[in-house]
């Protein structure tokens, strides 16, 4: 190919990225503008003067609370999460028992399930046991649903560990669980990282299990939160724009530093339909 | 030591926990939604057994059928979507300096919240300040459309953000694909005399057919289940014009309070979503593994 060929090609994949990156571009010069200035300028310009103070109105006014449990709940989501099902695809790839492979291929079911379709009952079991508007509810729903995907992602590394490390920390009078918390577990710290990734996007940003099993504003998260607020400001593009930064920021941090990181999670998760 | 790794105890301690948890919060909720399905319930009074009166009445529910199309057609544009991501990532994989930056920079919008995104494309598509339509009337266009509030045009509209959601994560896929294929392969069919074009459709592209395949599979369920976008963005509307199976089954349920009639749509899903996996998995079934 000639060079005006590759120009082209080059061309073609900028004006990609310039409609993939844009939007949100344009949504943080607004986020910095009053609306004097968002409704009578060109969207395009850069703001006459940067108006922070859209994001510490926002903040003040309650995104504050919801950022705080996004964060909590997405942390001890994640800790249960990689706990379980660390242990669980540890007895399933490296214990012997009869039952191995139909137990894993329950976690993999757990794969393809619609989640809107268990949205009801689970509603009526969590008002039934009094989990309703109780942030644990959450906790448990992102532990269960996210089980199958981590397990997904563990296995592969699982299969791959030598016997001989088992073996070896047996016949020294190692207990088991003092093998897999001391040994097993440390040396999964790779795909580990990977998973902590890919959970951490998923229940950062879930809406669904938030929207319907909480009620109080403060138990709300980021994604929910933003919703209410959104409400409340619905002329005020500046507010709504600094609170959707605030609210994809943290993700986007994450890419930032660990970028190799979140492209393997998310290759790593591309079985999850 | 095998005995010490068959301990009975053991197992059940460490598999349990998990087993419980998806046992509970997910077989169990699935099956009952099938049973609710049954009923005749506000969600919080006493539930009133009535046959498969749901079921019937959903099957002859227009509005039922419509959000079922609207669906599929999001399943559609998705999969033919699937044609610009692998023509993108055919020209990345090929030796393009600052190929691994610009599909970092694509996958950006992947790692947003649904409900961001949506809230995002509610300005973009804004019909007086939005970004679209400023560009639209800087070229001259005199009434853009309104769109999210048009019947004719919202689902249309709607597929926009899902096309640049996703592209990243497609394009991805194909690309770590395409950098699998040896480049011997390649060379070699540049030798013969291959243009790029033929070693594209002729070679690279047979050769990465199973990914294809599976990210079909991939577009095709996901479409099913779209959800959170389309309830933020439009609520379905206007008009139940851009109204998907979820989105109906959670109004049906949440704002109606029809918890019984919103569980056998709710069931109705699950099931509709697994015979098409069935289906698209065995059309897109690949009989032998590609060997080079």
């Amino acid at each position: 190919m000639g060079r005006i060929g590759y120009s082209l090609l080059y061309v073609f994949l900028a004006i990609v990225a310039v409609f993939q990156i844009f939007p949100i571009i344009w949504l943080f010069l607004f986020s910095l503008k009053d609306n004097r200035e968002i409704f009578s300028g060109s969207p395009f310009a850069m703001p006459t003067e940067f108006r922070w103070e859209n994001y510490l109105k926002v903040w003040e006014s309650g995104i504050g609370i919801y950022f705080w449990n996004s964060i909590w709940i997405t942390g001890v989501a994640i800790i249960l999460t990689i706990l379980l099902a660390s242990m669980a695809t540890f007895a399933i790839t490296r214990m012997q028992w009869k039952l191995s492979k139909l137990v894993l291929g329950l976690f993999m079911v757990g794969l393809m399930i619609p989640i809107h379709s268990a949205i009801i009952p689970l509603f009526s079991m969590f008002l039934s046991v009094n989990l309703y508007d109780n942030p644990l509810s959450i906790v448990i729903t992102y532990t269960a649903y996210n089980l199958p995907i981590t397990m997904m992602i563990l296995l592969g590394f699982y299969y791959t560990l030598p016997r001989e490390i088992e073996e070896a920390a047996i016949i020294d009078g190692c207990s088991i669980h003092r093998m897999f918390f001391r040994i097993i577990l440390p040396m999964t710290m790779p795909v580990m990282s990977t998973t902590v990734i890919i959970n951490m996007i998923y229940n950062w940003n879930e809406f669904v299990f938030v929207n319907t099993f909480i009620s109080s504003d403060k138990y709300k998260t980021l994604t929910v939160g933003i919703q209410n607020f959104i409400g409340q400001y619905m002329t005020d593009w500046g507010a709504i724009g600094a609170t959707l930064i605030i609210s994809v920021l943290p993700i986007l941090l994450a890419f930032v530093f660990f970028s190799n990181k979140v492209v393997e999670g998310i290759s790593a998760s591309a079985v999850k339909g | 030591m095998n005995k010490v790794m068959s301990n009975k105890w053991i197992i059940a301690l460490y598999v349990l926990p998990a087993l419980l948890l998806i046992g509970i919060l997910i077989f169990i909720p699935l099956i009952l939604t099938g049973y609710y399905g049954l009923m005749d319930w506000d969600g919080v009074g006493a539930m009133e057994f009535i046959g498969l009166d749901n079921y019937i009445a959903a099957l002859q529910d227009l509005k039922f059928w419509d959000s079922a199309w609207h669906s599929f057609l999001l399943a559609i544009f998705s999969t033919l979507s699937l044609g610009i991501y692998l023509a993108i990532s055919l020209i990345l994989a090929s030796k393009i300096k600052g190929a691994d930056l610009l599909r970092k920079i694509y996958l950006i919008p992947m790692l947003l919240s649904s409900v961001a995104i949506a809230q995002l494309w509610i300005k973009v598509y804004n019909p007086s300040n939005g970004m679209l339509n400023y560009l639209l009337m800087a070229i001259g266009v005199e009434n853009p459309p309104a769109w999210l509030a048009d019947t004719s045009i919202v689902l249309y509209a709607i597929f926009i953000p899902i096309l640049w959601q996703y592209a990243g994560f497609y394009i991805l896929i194909y690309y770590a694909a395409l950098k699998n294929i040896p480049e011997s392969i390649i060379e070699a069919a540049r030798i013969d005399g291959a243009s790029p074009f033929q070693i594209a459709y002729r070679i690279k592209l047979p050769l990465i057919m199973s990914v294809v395949k599976v990210t079909i599979v991939l577009a095709v369920v996901g479409s099913l289940k779209y959800f959170d976008l389309i309830y933020v963005m439009t609520g379905g509307g206007p008009n139940g014009a851009s109204e998907v199976m979820a989105s109906y089954m959670y109004k049906l349920a949440f704002t109606s309070k029809d918890f019984g009639y919103g569980s056998a749509i709710g069931f109705l899903l699950l099931i509709i979503t697994l015979i098409v996996t069935v289906i698209v998995r065995k059309a897109t079934a690949t009989k032998e593994e590609i060997q080079y």
